[in-house]
């Protein structure tokens, strides 16, 4: 039998049993169960409309149940235990986190990730804002959000491909097929270069260090300069920011001293991926650009959404399109930045497929899925598997309780 | 919106090309794939894709003249052509590598013992010698030519439809359809009847459910496979199509039931009741009602890790696009001809729905983002 044929029956087979359920188990209810008519039939349809919402819940709540609720107990069950020779598992308590904690390369892949989970948010929320507010104002708006809103629909892996064809790496004496070393070897080391390579990302890097440092400034005011009662809950998440605020202040100007001081090895075309630290940037850029769709399009809507009487009395009261901009537009539509802030950081907890296809982690360039990947079916070790995926769900839920507490305030 | 008080703003050209990079930028790494998949190796190999895409002016690599020897008026002559293409032109041509372009397009050359060699502008060359060169070792041609872009639907013959080729593309395809299309119809169906009972039907425990399915919704994925993979090689399923399905069923529904009840919940009922009395029946409406839930389409015929984890067992009968084209990546890392094709055919898909459908794409994303 050819595949396309196999594959067929199986559709047919697989929907058809999932149509039939909800068609035969409604049937089965309203007329032998409780039938609609007869001396009973007030009471039976109240009975039968108490019972179908079950009825319609029922896959559902089976399959959710089953591929997301258990599995996360029994992953913590596994991260506590070992499997013994021949079967069986034995309880060894954290013995697998300690042996995690351990290893270099469990903490490599924590720092890239927490990288990975402030720069690529960050990038896409601030590219898909930009694009968002750029493309309200022109008439070709629409194209132009559609061009940039497909790196949504290509795969990871797909993405993974192209840019590797943009990273790509020939010998030194023939000509160079990938765009980034063509545009890199056109730079000789003249003044332009300098301009280019040094003077511009240096003034970035010191611009990021300064807006980090003004955010954290706004976290930490109040610890320092209590104008009022600092709610209590609030002060370890105030200390957190401010530590991961010190930490990429320290990362940005180390970045930024080792730019100033470093010789580029002009002239010699680069493998990309194979740079220490900064491959970890080459590998957020392709998922930057995949997200920065969803952000644009979500922002986009939010942006509309801003009530047209606050703006126009801005430019009545004198205002500059920039302070229109960010004085108006963005508070506004803060919530929504949020929203979007949050949703591209659990893809980005869950970024697989990107670091699986163009480094496997190779190159100081781990993250924790992959790692995870890497312990369970290449190690074959489920409990520091099984432990890494908990740290990976220990991640998301502050989000998970977030989102939980602000979809029951929506619900109110 | 400066228009309002009637100043035209100076910042209209400046948000125009600010525009036009950032969508450059964005489509370029795309494009270049594209373009890349419609040359030969060759062509990849020897330049950018980008230059491609206009008359280009190079060396072609150097060919030793060959053919039938046939006598004319008492000399031996030998003619061919340097390259098939009929479009490009030589520019100048030489016989030496120290002097390759010594020539010019139609000038004859005397290679002495009254050896003749003239090569014409269309890449024809004519050989004539006073006695046969059979035997001998004849001259080689170097040339510099200018070559107008030239593109090749070789390799997608050669992904798609040669089966012969171990890197084809086409058993990798039905077996995507095959995961993807009850992937996407049984997920839509099951969360459509719960979303419906969570929107419309009052029960207790309703609100408690929702909430539990927000929280369902950022679970990473990760934290299921090995359970899953013990429960399904426990109850017999082991790897195949149908733990794939279920597993994707699971994983799409909390988004699906989330953004189908708020989808549900914001449509006012006489929209409906309106719709029914202008002659729409419910099907019809039940399909536009689900069609932002395409993007399961998207994401299932996208996966990569719940394949590599359910379905491809070590007979790799039933691998994915995705997961050949992570192959290829390893072991044809430099072949850009069937890497691009492959990754092309593999996105032209979604990108196809994305095109076709973006209008409920947008509107699912919209209603399927946590507020």
């Amino acid at each position: 039998m050819s595949p396309a044929l196999q594959g067929l029956i199986t559709i047919i087979i697989g929907v058809g049993g999932c149509v039939g359920y909800f068609y035969f188990s409604n049937l089965f209810l309203d007329k032998v169960l409780y039938p609609a008519s007869g001396p009973n039939a007030g009471r039976n349809i109240n009975r039968a409309n108490m019972i179908r919402p079950w009825l319609f819940l029922m896959p559902a709540l089976i399959a959710l149940t089953i591929y997301l609720a258990y599995p996360v107990f029994e992953t913590l069950r596994l991260s506590l235990t070992q499997r013994v020779a021949g079967g069986g598992y034995e309880w060894v308590g954290f013995d697998n986190y300690s042996k995690m904690f351990a290893e270099p390369k469990f903490w490599e892949a924590l720092s890239n990730n927490m990288l990975w989970l402030i720069v690529v948010p960050a990038l896409s929320t601030a590219f898909g804002l930009l694009a968002a507010q750029l493309s309200d104002r022109i008439r070709w708006g629409n194209l132009a959000k559609s061009l940039i809103f497909m790196p949504m629909a290509i795969s990871f892996v797909g993405a993974a491909v192209i840019w590797k064809l943009v990273y790509d790496t020939r010998p030194v004496d023939q000509e160079q097929i990938g765009v980034l070393n063509a545009v890199w070897l056109a730079f000789e080391g003249g003044p332009m270069s300098v301009l280019f390579l040094k003077i511009v990302p240096i003034l970035l890097l010191l611009g990021f260090a300064g807006a980090v440092a003004l955010v954290a400034w706004v976290f930490i005011r109040p610890l320092v300069k209590p104008a009022g009662p600092v709610g209590g809950g609030t002060v370890p998440l105030r200390l957190l920011v401010g530590a991961a605020a010190v930490w990429l202040i320290f990362t940005a100007l180390r970045s930024a001293f080792g730019l100033a001081t470093v010789d580029l090895p002009y002239g010699q075309p680069q493998t990309w991926l194979t740079i220490p630290f900064w491959n970890n940037f080459f590998l957020m850029i392709v998922l930057v650009w995949i997200q920065t769709g969803f952000a644009m399009v979500i922002l986009s809507a939010a942006l509309r959404g801003v009530p047209e009487d606050t703006i126009e009395a801005a430019i009545v009261d004198g205002a500059n399109p920039f302070q229109i901009f960010f004085k108006i537009k963005v508070p506004q539509i803060m919530g929504t930045i949020v929203v979007v802030w949050t949703t591209i950081t659990i893809v980005v907890l869950k970024v697989f497929d990107i670091v699986f296809a163009m480094s496997n982690g190779q190159w100081e360039t781990q993250v924790l899925a992959n790692y995870m990947y890497d312990k369970l079916f290449r190690a074959n070790d489920w409990g520091i598997g099984s432990a890494s995926a908990m740290i990976i769900m220990l991640l998301v839920t502050p989000i998970l309780i977030w989102n939980v507490y602000n979809a029951r305030k929506e619900m109110r | 919106m400066d228009n309002v008080v009637g100043k035209k703003s100076g910042l209209t050209w400046a948000v125009h090309i600010s525009m036009a990079v950032l969508v450059a930028l964005w489509l370029f790494p795309t494009l270049g794939l594209f373009v890349s998949s419609f040359r030969t190796a060759d062509q990849i190999s020897s330049s950018g894709w980008w230059s491609s895409l206009s008359t280009q002016e190079r060396q072609v690599p150097a060919i030793r003249v060959a053919g039938e020897e046939v006598e004319v008026d008492g000399r031996f002559v030998i003619e061919g052509r340097l390259f098939e293409a009929t479009n490009a032109s030589v520019s100048a041509w030489g016989t030496s590598s120290t002097a390759p372009e010594a020539n010019a397009p139609g000038a004859v050359a005397d290679l002495g013992d009254g050896v003749t060699l003239t090569v014409a502008e269309d890449g024809a060359y004519v050989l004539s010698s006073p006695v046969s060169t059979e035997g001998t070792r004849l001259p080689r041609i170097f040339s510099t030519a200018a070559t107008p872009p030239e593109f090749t639907l070789d390799n997608y013959r050669a992904i798609l439809f040669d089966p012969e080729n171990v890197d084809g593309m086409a058993k990798a395809f039905f077996n995507t359809l095959t995961v993807t299309i009850p992937a996407t119809i049984i997920p839509i169906l099951v969360a459509a009847f719960a979303a419906y009972a969570l929107a419309w039907m009052d029960f207790p425990g309703r609100a408690l459910l929702i909430a539990a399915i927000v929280g369902l919704l950022v679970v990473p994925l990760q934290l299921a496979l090995i359970p899953l993979l013990k429960l399904h090689n426990d109850i017999g399923i082991g790897k195949g199509y149908l733990g794939t399905w279920l597993a994707h069923t699971g994983f799409g529904l909390p988004l699906a039931i989330y953004l189908l009840r708020n989808y549900m919940v914001g449509l006012p009922r006489d929209i409906i009741e309106c719709a029914k009395v202008d002659g729409a029946s419910d099907f019809q409406i039940f399909i536009k009602i689900i069609l932002p839930l395409s993007f399961q389409f998207l994401w299932t015929w996208n996966d990569l890790l719940v394949s590599l984890v359910f379905l491809i067992d070590s007979t790799g009968e039933t691998t994915v696009m995705t997961k050949q084209i992570v192959e290829l990546l390893g072991t044809r890392g430099g072949n850009w001809e069937i890497l691009a094709t492959a990754a092309f055919i593999s996105i032209s898909v979604p990108l196809l729905v994305f095109f076709a459908m973006q209008k409920y794409l947008v509107r699912g994303l919209l209603a399927g983002s946590v507020k």
